[in-house]
């Protein structure tokens, strides 16, 4: 019943023109890429449809979804981090163990600014905090880990060629890739960095203005605001820095060879076969 | 010196069979040329030699020892593979030619480098920049930056390939220089039939994976 009457609430029907409007916008961008050929409107239009579906899900079950243990939001956040990882992996294609890589580099790097907030205070040990906040260290966190993937994945293929006339030279295998893994995680860090340049200038995050439009004092939302970027700083530079270390070495074999990358198309049971 | 001997070596690529048992005996300071048409598997086996790719059957003895045995990183310094490619890397000469020793951690003198690039005819040529280099030139830097690890054994991939006909001259007389000596063993893949008479002191003939003749230049090459 509760839930009909939320689905029923005028302000749900009024957040669907809101929807609506945006959709439209979502629709330009697809109508752009499909008359310029790029090629892109199954992926817009689907990760479009897919984050509508799934937020609106969220939102219809996060009521119950507070109401459980508080140890249960561990389990939780590690299900995200599965999941995240699961997505991540697919930017990397063809990169040897890369959802193995994005697992530890996600869990790593979440798992740590996590531990730490909650034991310095900032985020509260209450499922209602917790698991909001957490989903978002982890889905920044995710970000950072598929531009890492991405662009290692681009930059050893695109310089294979000068990775291996220094490899046949005898040189130890991270020392002949570190030049493209450095690459790679400053690529993956171009957002979180900029995001953090313009913070308060041009970037007024949102967590902030609901504050303060909640009546908190704007110092205060600020600072709060201030903590959370700080996390998912961390978090993304932790996972990314990481992500690259293993990928770095996986890149090669035990007789520090460089692998081909074989694009594959991952599916979930070959990817889990895959991590024994 | 040393000798090298590929024994029975197979390689595959996703069930391709790229060689196909090819067994080849390169004499202590022997300068041995493998000749055959584009896709018969020569440069694979010049990354085999090197270790770059695993063989998927057979392996390479070095002075008799299994290579599998030798540390893949002191394999590479003694047995150096120059790519058909030079693939260098944005920088100077100097940054290119000593990436080998400066990324395992070590130093090369000057001196050292300074007779190494007259060696190879780039004299004076150590800040140049590598995008300002000719093709001959960048090949030049190429030989250079295997030759300073002072390797037994040299592969060199079609090095004049890439190269217009005046700076093929130059550089297979520099090449003619550096195997003349006898001091290196030399594995030299080459399309060019007459480069490998000049150059080599026998002649193997790769086709379609196998070796089809082995002998002196004159025996093989019609």
């Amino acid at each position: 019943m509760a839930l009909l009457d939320r689905l029923t609430d005028p302000v749900v029907v009024r957040g669907l023109y809101q929807v609506a409007a945006a959709t439209v916008l979502a629709a330009v961008v697809i109508g752009i890429s499909s008359l310029r050929d790029l090629g892109l409107e199954r992926e817009l239009g689907g990760s479009f449809v897919r984050g509508f579906v799934q937020v609106i899900a969220m939102g219809a079950l996060i009521g119950a979804l507070f109401a459980i243990p508080l140890a249960y939001s561990g389990l939780l956040l590690a299900a995200m981090v599965c999941y995240a990882a699961w997505e991540s992996h697919k930017r990397g294609d063809g990169v040897p163990h890369a959802f193995r890589i994005s697992i530890l580099a996600l869990g790593l790097g979440s798992a740590v600014v996590i531990v730490t907030m909650v034991a310095a205070g900032a985020i509260e040990r209450t499922v209602r905090n917790l698991v909001p906040v957490g989903g978002m260290i982890i889905a920044n966190a995710m970000k950072t880990n598929s531009l890492t993937l991405d662009r290692f994945q681009s930059e050893v293929e695109s310089n294979r060629e000068e990775i291996e006339a220094v490899l046949a030279l005898g040189v130890p295998p991270e020392r002949a890739i570190s030049e493209f893994v450095t690459e790679s995680v400053r690529a993956s860090l171009i957002p979180v960095v900029d995001a953090m340049r313009t913070l308060g200038l041009v970037y007024i995050p949102g967590m902030m203005s609901g504050m303060i439009l909640g009546g908190a004092n704007p110092i205060y939302a600020a600072e709060y605001q201030f903590v959370i970027m700080g996390m998912i700083f961390a978090a993304g530079g932790l996972t990314s820095m990481t992500a690259s270390l293993l990928l770095g070495r996986a890149a090669f074999t035990d007789a520090a060879q460089l692998r081909r990358f074989e694009s594959s198309d991952p599916t979930l049971l070959g990817t889990l076969r895959s991590l024994r | 010196m040393t000798d090298v001997r590929a024994d029975d070596l197979r390689y595959e690529i996703d069930g391709e069979r790229i060689l196909d048992g090819v067994s080849l005996d390169v004499g202590s300071g022997e300068t041995m040329a493998i000749v055959g048409p584009s896709g018969a598997g020569k440069s694979s086996l010049l990354r085999l030699l090197n270790r770059l790719d695993e063989p998927t059957g057979g392996t390479v003895h070095l002075d008799g020892t299994d290579y599998r045995t030798i540390d893949p990183q002191e394999l590479r310094k003694r047995v150096g593979l120059v790519p058909q490619d030079p693939a260098l890397r944005s920088g100077t000469v100097r940054e290119n030619v000593t990436i080998g020793p400066r990324l395992r951690g070590e130093t090369v003198s000057e001196e050292r480098l300074a007779n190494l690039l007259d060696a190879v005819g780039l004299a004076g040529y150590a800040d140049r920049t590598t995008s300002d280099l000719s093709g001959g030139e960048a090949q030049r830097v190429a030989i250079a930056r295997t030759v300073i690890n002072d390797p037994e054994v040299i592969l060199l991939d079609e090095p004049t390939a890439s190269l217009d006909s005046a700076a093929e001259v130059e550089v297979e007389r520099l090449l003619a220089d550096l195997l003349a000596s006898g001091e290196r063993t030399a594995v030299l893949v080459t399309h060019d039939e007459r480069q490998a008479e000049r150059l080599a002191d026998r002649v193997a003939r790769l086709d379609d994976g196998r070796i089809v003749d082995v002998g002196r230049p004159k025996e093989v090459i019609a």
